[in-house]
């Protein structure tokens, strides 16, 4: 029995308006969910060339749950985004040349070859870089919290994670952490039903991941993350909840992972009608008959958004090519910091 | 004129936290019963009356998100200083301390600058889970900074340059030093250099490498040498990571015999590092094959005579030394 409040679909432009988003708000959305995929989709490319080393990673599926949450965001709050939240990045204002460059561990991504796929972060656009143990990042994400609440600043954290990672002690000890000491922090789980192979039934034995809020002393959510507006409005309630001092949220985004794990799986074992029944509520494809039925995007402008991302990704490859691999020599370089080094815009 | 007070290694450690946190608003503790209770072992007495609960943290049973918030709250720029009550429960931080916070400034650039205090060591019948002295496992790891103070000035000092550091430090507090050690340690602050190790006693016949509540087991030993006139030199590390392996090489080069000495246990212990380096680097200089004097590999045990067994003890030690001085 779920125990998480389901949220509203987003029906009409004035409940849109009422959320807090204007015509140019939406179309600033859907250009993000579009270079998102994009990005993703330029990148699989690359990496079949054998310009991307290591593996290869995309958040088909996911870019609504992604651009939802962090066009919520306020510039001054903090995110954790993992491998499936490119359009976190995107919306925050990462470009797409320097995605590529860090896919293809040159010296411009913003791990500058140290790590590679969507494991970077640009500091100046207030996120932190993701380690591969997913729920890791959910201890750190209470942290900026806690820092947030130690100083009396309105500023929010937000950290994400998947279905999967609820099943480790981290998200437990950040979910306990943050509902005891009722910090400003907005958890989201990516539910895109698929742990690598596990399904969620294997992963956690409530209905919802969400429902477990309750036993952390705050309130939880179940949105349909194909749903870019649902997840918004869902998203700027929580955060605002949590600045004005409400305490955290715990907001789970159903999608489906609508690729393989990794660009290595053909995902045999997810049964062939979930994908056909889950394509059908692609985020991009259902935000653009949204925008068309109730916010008159006409053919004159989705012609010159296609065209306009085009150039953008043509010319960020480019680019990402142009950007020189790192030297040998700096292999030992930046193991320690030095205490210049903390002239960084997280420690101004 | 440095005023100075005598004071215990674990008063040192105390005053040391507490003139830091008075100088930065940025240092904060975090961590199980520091705040009412002062911490298990009474570190943070008296903290929370001074600077509130919110720069004096009691945190629930969470060493996840005890390691893993210290490391948020450094990105956001403040300067966390977390207890594990004891260090053996760091076991449960490990994956913060290590494939987050160690790897974050070389992938991401940004510095960590945390402090995770570790009260370790045994000599008290701790048992396998209030003794261990996990500071090798952690050596091992780029990104991370081990601190072992041995006396009430550098755990005074050294505490101070740990907090200072942009980078993750694990400061290692032995236990059995708290109380029983006590020594003059200037009132103002002052910070002793990370990496730059200590002569404890100067001698000419044979080098002791050391560091932690060692240092007085070597320095026993060394007044038993004594009475048969063998000058024992004893070099306090101070920090194992990183380790002064200058005053390591010099040390040996002077004395021609080395004897390196630790707690924790000797398959993979840091002495090991050590021993290698100076094989590497010295072996011209020596006179004797480098020897190592460590805990057995086990777990450490409870009753008093199997723990008495476990940590090296001053005949032990004294023993050791004839061997090298007869060599």
């Amino acid at each position: 029995m779920a125990i998480a409040r389901e949220a509203e679909p987003v029906g009409s432009l004035t409940e849109v308006r009422e959320a807090g988003l204007d015509r140019e708000d939406l179309l600033t959305i859907y250009r993000n969910m579009l270079i998102t995929r994009g990005v993703e989709e330029r990148g699989h490319i690359l990496y079949k060339q054998g310009k991307i080393p290591g593996s290869f990673y995309t958040g088909r599926g996911n870019e609504g749950a992604a651009v939802g949450v962090a066009i919520a965001m306020r510039p001054e709050d903090i995110g954790t985004p993992l491998h499936r939240d490119m359009g976190v990045h995107i919306t925050r204002g990462l470009e797409p040349w320097r995605i590529f460059a860090n896919y293809m561990g040159r010296v411009d991504g913003p791990a500058r070859g140290r790590d590679g796929n969507v494991h970077m972060a640009d500091a100046r656009l207030g996120l932190i870089s993701m380690v591969s143990h997913l729920p890791a990042m959910l201890p750190v994400a209470v942290g900026a919290a806690l820092a947030f609440r130690i100083r009396e600043e309105k500023r929010v954290a937000v950290g994400w994670f998947g279905e999967g990672s609820a099943a480790r002690g981290d998200a437990h000890e950040s979910m306990n952490l943050a509902g005891v000491r009722h910090l400003p922090i907005v958890f989201i789980c990516d539910n895109n039903q698929w742990a690598y192979s596990t399904p969620t039934y294997l992963e956690f034995p409530t209905e919802h991941v969400a429902d477990r809020a309750e036993s952390y002393g705050f309130e939880g959510v179940v949105v349909d993350g194909t749903d870019v507006l649902a997840v918004y409005r869902e998203a700027k309630r929580a955060i605002e909840k949590a600045r004005a001092g409400g305490g955290p949220t715990l907001i789970e985004c159903l999608t489906l992972r609508m690729e393989g794990h990794a660009v290595h799986d053909d995902a045999f074992y997810v049964p062939r009608d979930m994908f056909e029944e889950w394509a059908k509520s692609d985020p991009i494809e259902r935000f653009r008959t949204w925008l068309r039925e109730h916010a008159d995007l006409s053919d004159e402008e989705e012609d010159e958004l296609a065209s306009e991302i085009k150039k953008l990704l043509n010319d960020a490859i480019k680019r990402a090519e142009e950007s020189p691999l790192p030297d040998p020599a700096t292999v030992t370089d930046g193991v320690f910091a030095s205490p210049e080094d903390l002239d960084t815009p997280h420690h101004r | 004129v440095t005023v100075v007070a005598q004071l215990t290694y674990l008063q040192a450690i105390s005053d040391g936290l507490r003139l830091e946190m008075r100088r930065d608003k940025r240092v904060y503790v975090i961590g199980e019963d520091v705040g009412v209770y002062g911490g298990a072992f009474k570190v943070t007495l008296g903290f929370q009356e001074e600077f509130g609960p919110w720069r004096v943290i009691d945190a629930p049973l969470s060493e996840a998100a005890i390691v893993g918030s210290c490391t948020g709250a450094a990105l956001m720029g403040l300067r966390p200083v977390a207890e594990m009550q004891f260090a053996d429960f760091v076991s449960c931080g490990w994956d913060q301390l290590v494939t987050v916070a160690a790897k974050q400034f070389y992938r991401a650039g940004t510095p960590v600058p945390i402090v995770v205090r570790l009260p370790s060591g045994g000599g008290f019948s701790g048992g396998p889970f209030h003794s261990q002295n996990p500071e090798t496992s952690f050596a091992h790891i780029p990104g991370l900074k081990c601190v072992c103070p041995a006396t009430p000035e550098d755990a005074k000092g050294l505490l101070a340059s740990a907090i200072e550091d942009p980078n993750p430090v694990l400061y290692f507090e032995h236990k059995h030093l708290y109380r029983r050690i006590k020594a003059d340690v200037p009132e103002e602050r002052f910070t002793v250099p990370i990496g730059k190790a200590r002569t404890h006693r100067e001698g000419e016949d044979i080098s002791v490498i050391t560091w932690g509540a060692m240092v007085y087991t070597a320095d026993e030993a060394a007044d038993e040498l004594a009475k048969d006139d063998v000058s024992v030199e004893i070099v306090d590390l101070r920090s194992v990571l990183p380790w002064d392996k200058a005053a390591v090489l010099a040390s040996a080069r002077k004395t021609s015999k080395v004897l390196v000495l630790h707690e924790d246990t000797r398959t993979g212990g840091f002495g090991a590092e050590i021993a290698a380096t100076i094989a590497e680097e010295a072996f011209e200089s020596l006179d004797a094959p480098v020897k190592r004097i460590a805990a057995p590999d086990a777990p450490v045990p409870y009753s008093p005579p199997l723990e008495k067994a476990y940590i090296p003890q001053v005949d032990t030690v004294a023993a050791g030394l004839r061997e090298l001085a007869t060599y």
